[in-house]
């Protein structure tokens, strides 16, 4: 973790630390300099289909849009985290009963809206789990 | 619905009987905490309370989205099977959600899902969220469920 160097990073750690639903998740950040790994540690509860030990969607929904949230936060100038206005999941291959991993990456973060694509691993890297695409309102004070 | 569907109320009767046990067998979704209170044939309806460990907002006190994907998601996977004859398996294959304005402090969220279209291998699904009517959304999606083997009797 780098905490002390990156004023934004610090920021980011603080919000993952004070949410009580990432904290629900387990969910941990390794920051380093722009770029961010998360991590949804595997615990049961996180289970969808308990026949066969596969990840609830829901809860690789919900650590996906965390991380790209994150991610957007973690590259702006923001004071206040972004609002989602949307998400998109593609379930590509199931969630084993084992940890995820995530990175975030922002195509393009205009004045009012990021546009952010995001992607969930196991195994490997090049055979994601799922991947989000999302848009968040990146502009303080609208709805 | 397809046009061939024409009769599934042995399985709205069965869904009907199980409503607590959808839920209670899959964790996260016990976890989260939400519950079926209501099956028509391919229309479910569902309450998700507010509980503080749900909240993404800790300034605000508003749940956070993943919970309203979560029901949403687990809502219109049930609706599929509302539609349907006899139980299948279904898996999320994809799902978009829309965020219209953050659900307020406290108060529960009622969730409905329609699975509006089903082919041999693929069920489509539209959901909603609100806390009063749908005239006043918190959240829509759009899904499509891939029909799996199917379920063994329980």
């Amino acid at each position: 973790m780098t905490l002390a160097t990156n004023p934004r990073a610090a920021l980011v750690l603080d919000l993952i630390e004070r949410m009580p639903f990432a904290r629900e998740l387990n969910m941990r950040c390794d920051i380093r300099g722009d770029e961010m790994t998360t991590l949804l540690p595997f615990e049961d509860r996180l289970i969808g289909n308990v026949a066969i030990r596969a990840l609830h969607g829901g809860a690789i929904a919900s650590f996906l849009e965390l991380t790209a949230m994150a991610q957007v936060y973690l590259v702006s100038e923001l004071t206040t985290p972004p609002k989602p206005v949307n998400i998109t999941i593609d379930y590509l291959r199931q969630g084993h009963a084992k940890d995820l991993y995530a990175r975030a990456f922002v195509l393009k973060m205009g004045r009012r809206l990021a546009s952010v694509r995001a992607e969930a691993w196991q195994e490997s890297r090049s055979e994601p789990v799922t991947a989000l695409s999302a848009h968040f309102m990146v502009s303080a004070g609208e709805e | 619905m397809s046009a061939d569907d024409t009769n599934n109320d042995a399985m709205i009767t069965l869904m009907r009987e199980h409503v607590r046990l959808m839920n209670s067998v899959v964790p996260w979704a016990r976890h989260t905490g939400f519950e079926v209170t209501k099956v028509e044939p391919g229309h479910v309806w569902g309450l998700q309370p507010w509980q503080e460990k749900l909240v993404g907002d800790p300034d605000a006190g508003v749940i956070h989205g993943g919970v309203i994907t979560t029901f949403l998601d687990n809502l219109s996977g049930i609706a599929c099977n509302a539609a349907l004859k006899t139980p299948r398996m279904v898996a999320t294959i994809d799902l978009r959600i829309d965020y219209m304005r953050a659900a307020e402090k406290g108060r529960p969220i009622i969730g409905e899902a329609e699975c509006y279209h089903v082919t041999r291998t693929v069920c489509f699904t539209r959901a909603f969220a609100y806390h009063d009517t749908r005239d006043k959304l918190i959240a829509s999606s759009a899904g499509t469920f891939a029909l799996t083997a199917a379920r063994p009797p329980a």
